[in-house]
């Protein structure tokens, strides 16, 4: 077998010997069992006790939504001001300028949001400080964040009623002790050793073998890729992200990004079977999201190893397959596992441009961030895949003739009302947003923003259109990744996407958290020969056949108009 | 409210230091140990530093092996892709004059030979690499131009040539910098 696809083997093998025995581990540390990363308890005391914490106040559904959007909204005004004035700032030694509002509006909103999505470059747009004290924390944080609320939801179905849904603060500061950071610190070093840049020191300059003057823009990139890709943010240190032969030195070193950013996602289902004591419906749960992945993958890489004809045409050998926008030391094999896994799992980081890649390869991006659930991202993986789980049992109940249950709960109106706006809200902002940027395109071309909207495209046709409907995509999906040939960083693009950021994020943690809320503090019923079981193969079916019609629905015309139609006119 | 207000800023305070102080500090102390001292690996021609090992760099004069195409002119401090699209007719007609060039300069070889790599611009702007094919249809072009014999630049590739991660995962590639310093080097 070839060596390429051998390593996306290896890699995916290397995820789920990571993955399983890590959500065994969460599902402890969450319930508050013996760990061997007890010793770090001292450290958790010290954090509660000088932000005036009290990790033992039990919290109910409401008052963790309410510390969770309070911490938030400190982070956004924080990192708003920080931003815009980051010129005034020490630890610049580049000499790079602040931020205009709009870019500041938007770049706080998508880093607090988990997203990274970026209208700036990293080696001009940012300094030093703001890429540690705003970036890479709120890469932390951020993640912490989606991973307490997930946490929030699993307790609300671990015993039979529960009101009181233990303490947000504890969550979100274990997240980060017992998780994030250490392992970021491992892959950070291992990073470093590699010949990712960690010191302080600012530019570099260099005559070429060739007599060339050369810039090299540097920094201590090392950590931040770590929680980039373990956080599910994929926000770059560099402007190429994880092409940058910096951020991304070798074979190896994109093994473990690649495995970093899938490990978390599939450990929360993990933990969730154990943490409710019903591991086969994790195990069911994902098996769905395995199959989903499969699906978008295996066509994914056929269409990158297959090439590009119009290049074939001119008589190029393509035996490798497509290389417009990929790195050599990757390949196109590997690289289009990444492209699946970075938009399945709303990391949103790449090792090639997207933009680049075949047609059919953009679609199925661009079906991976709209479902947004075949693993999905840290913690909010899990949460909007309740989302797709509740429609399923609401549908099925409506089929059998019975009142719908979920995990011995009864799921009446009020629950399926916050689900079915919640799967309304994706196609909403998604497509208005689109229709919204392709007509200003069309009959504002001449505006007078930093970037003309006539000047927005990067590519002519359908291509073009696919630009603007990826990055609405990615917005929604809080991924990240981009089409980056559209001319993003104006008034327009900022502005729009800063508020489809903040309504993708906040809305699917607050309905699922509010659901399960809702769910957990009913009375019990134990299951009886009339209960619809959601644990089995028959239900599996059901729920991607869910995923599958919802989102072919919503999204096929937008899809014909752009990959689709490019696909096809290329077949010519 | 008030008292989750006030929470979220003193435990923002306290993570900050942990995460944006501590946490990068220990990295760099111990990248400190790493080939680069976490500044990036450089390479050295008669004890002068010509580059970075891990970033490419222009190669343009025929007695050297050219590197990929770059959107950005190998711009270390400005890195970029081309992103475009893969029917773009400008771009096709770009590849196509790409195709032109190599063909110019590498008279012996036929458009088969031709790998998509040597052809496409990379990622980054800054792809150290190109494949071995790519370095093998410029090996008669070298020989000629320096005046060295076939065999010596071939071996000069295989000795350049990384294969794959443990031998199993992963392409191969060869990294052009460090091939044209071992070119270098045979002169003296």
């Amino acid at each position: 077998m070839n060596t390429e696809l051998l390593g996306i083997i290896a890699t995916y093998g290397l995820t789920l010997v990571i993955a399983i025995p890590l959500g065994k581990y969460l599902a402890k540390v969450f319930a508050g069992e013996k760990v061997w990363t007890d010793f770090l308890k001292p450290i958790e005391s010290g954090i509660y006790k000088l932000s005036g914490i009290n990790s033992k106040e039990e919290m109910n559904w409401k008052q963790h939504l309410k510390a969770l959007l309070t911490i938030n909204l400190v982070w956004l005004v924080y990192g708003f001001f920080v931003l815009m004035y980051q010129d005034k700032l020490p630890l610049n030694p580049d000499g790079n300028p602040g931020m205009t509002p709009d870019l500041s509006f938007n770049t706080i909103i998508s880093f607090v949001v988990n997203c990274n999505l970026q209208h700036y470059s990293g080696e001009s747009g940012v300094t030093y400080l703001t890429q540690h004290f705003v970036l890479m924390f709120l890469q932390f944080v951020s993640a912490a964040t989606g991973i307490a609320a997930a946490v929030v939801f699993f307790k609300a179905f671990r015993d039979k009623t529960s009101v009181k849904l233990g303490n947000f603060w504890e969550f979100f500061v274990k997240s980060i002790t017992r998780l994030l950071l250490p392992l970021s610190l491992v892959m950070a070093i291992i990073l470093a050793f590699n010949g990712t840049p960690s010191s302080y020191e600012g530019k570099d300059q260099f005559i070429s073998v060739q007599g060339d003057t050369v810039n090299v823009s540097r920094g201590p990139a090392a950590g931040f890729i770590a929680i980039k890709h373990l956080g599910t943010n994929g926000g770059g240190w560099f402007g190429v992200n994880s092409s940058h032969p910096l951020e991304n030195p070798n074979y190896l070193t994109n093994t473990i990004e690649l495995v970093a950013q899938v490990i978390i996602p599939i450990a929360m289902v993990i933990a969730f079977g154990i943490f409710i004591r019903r591991r086969k419906l994790a195990w069911v749960i994902f098996g769905v999201m395995t199959i989903g992945m499969l699906l978008l993958l295996i066509p994914t890489v056929s269409s990158e190893l297959g090439g590009n004809p119009a290049i074939a045409k001119m008589g190029v050998s393509q035996t490798t397959g497509a290389m417009e926008g990929k790195e050599v030391r990757f390949g196109p094999a590997i690289s289009a596992y990444w492209s699946t896994v970075t938009t399945i799992i709303s990391t949103g980081s790449v090792n090639s441009m997207h933009d680049s890649t075949m047609p059919l390869t953009g679609l199925w991006q661009l079906l991976g961030m709209m479902i947004n659930s075949f693993y999905g991202g840290c913690g909010v993986g899990v949460l909007n895949y309740f989302i797709y789980l509740i429609i399923a049992v609401f549908i099925s109940g409506l089929m059998v003739g019975r009142t719908p249950e979920f995990l011995g709960h009864k799921v009446e109106a009020r629950e399926v009302k916050i689900a079915a706006l919640i799967t309304l809200l994706s196609p909403f902002l998604i497509l208005a947003g689109t229709a919204i940027a392709g007509y200003v395109f069309t009959t504002h071309g001449e505006a007078a923003w930093a970037v003309q909207p006539k000047n927005w495209l990067n590519n002519p046709g359908f291509h073009g259109f696919s630009e603007m409907l990826y990055e609405m995509t990615s917005s929604n999906a809080n991924n990240g990744s981009g089409f980056e040939g559209l001319g993003d960083n104006n008034v327009f693009w900022n502005v729009a996407t800063g508020f489809v950021l903040l309504l993708g994020r906040f809305l699917p943690i607050i309905g699922p958290v509010a659901i399960a809320g809702l769910l957990g503090s009913k009375k019990y019923i134990p299951e009886s020969a009339g209960t619809l079981k959601t644990d089995t193969m028959t239900f599996a079916l059901m729920t991607f056949a869910v995923i599958v019609v919802l989102n072919a629905l919503s999204y096929f015309p937008a899809l014909a108009l752009g990959p689709l139609a490019e696909y096809f006119t290329m077949l010519k | 409210m008030k008292k989750y207000i006030l929470q979220s800023i003193r435990l923002t305070a306290v993570l900050m230091v942990l995460l944006c102080v501590v946490y990068p500090l220990v990295v760099a102390f111990a990248g400190g140990f790493s080939k680069g001292k976490g500044g990036g690996e450089k390479l050295t021609k008669n004890g002068k530093v010509v580059g970075y090992a891990l970033l490419g760099q222009s190669f343009t004069k025929p007695e050297y092996f050219w590197g990929r195409p770059s959107a950005v002119g190998y711009n270390a401090a400005g890195s970029g892709g081309s992103n475009k699209g893969p029917s773009n007719p400008d771009y096709l007609q770009q590849v196509s004059d790409r195709i032109d060039t190599l063909l110019k300069y590498n008279q012996t070889i036929k458009k088969a030979d031709i790998p998509a790599d040597m052809v496409t611009a990379s990622g980054s702007g800054l792809d150290p690499n190109i494949s071995e094919q790519g370095a093998i249809i410029q090996i008669k072009r070298i020989a000629a131009v320096r005046q060295l014999d076939e065999r010596t630049v071939a071996e000069l590739v295989v000795k350049n040539t990384q294969g794959p991660l443990l031998g199993m995962f992963g392409p191969t590639s060869v990294n052009v910098l460090k091939l044209n310093l071992a070119l270098d080097a045979l002169k003296q």
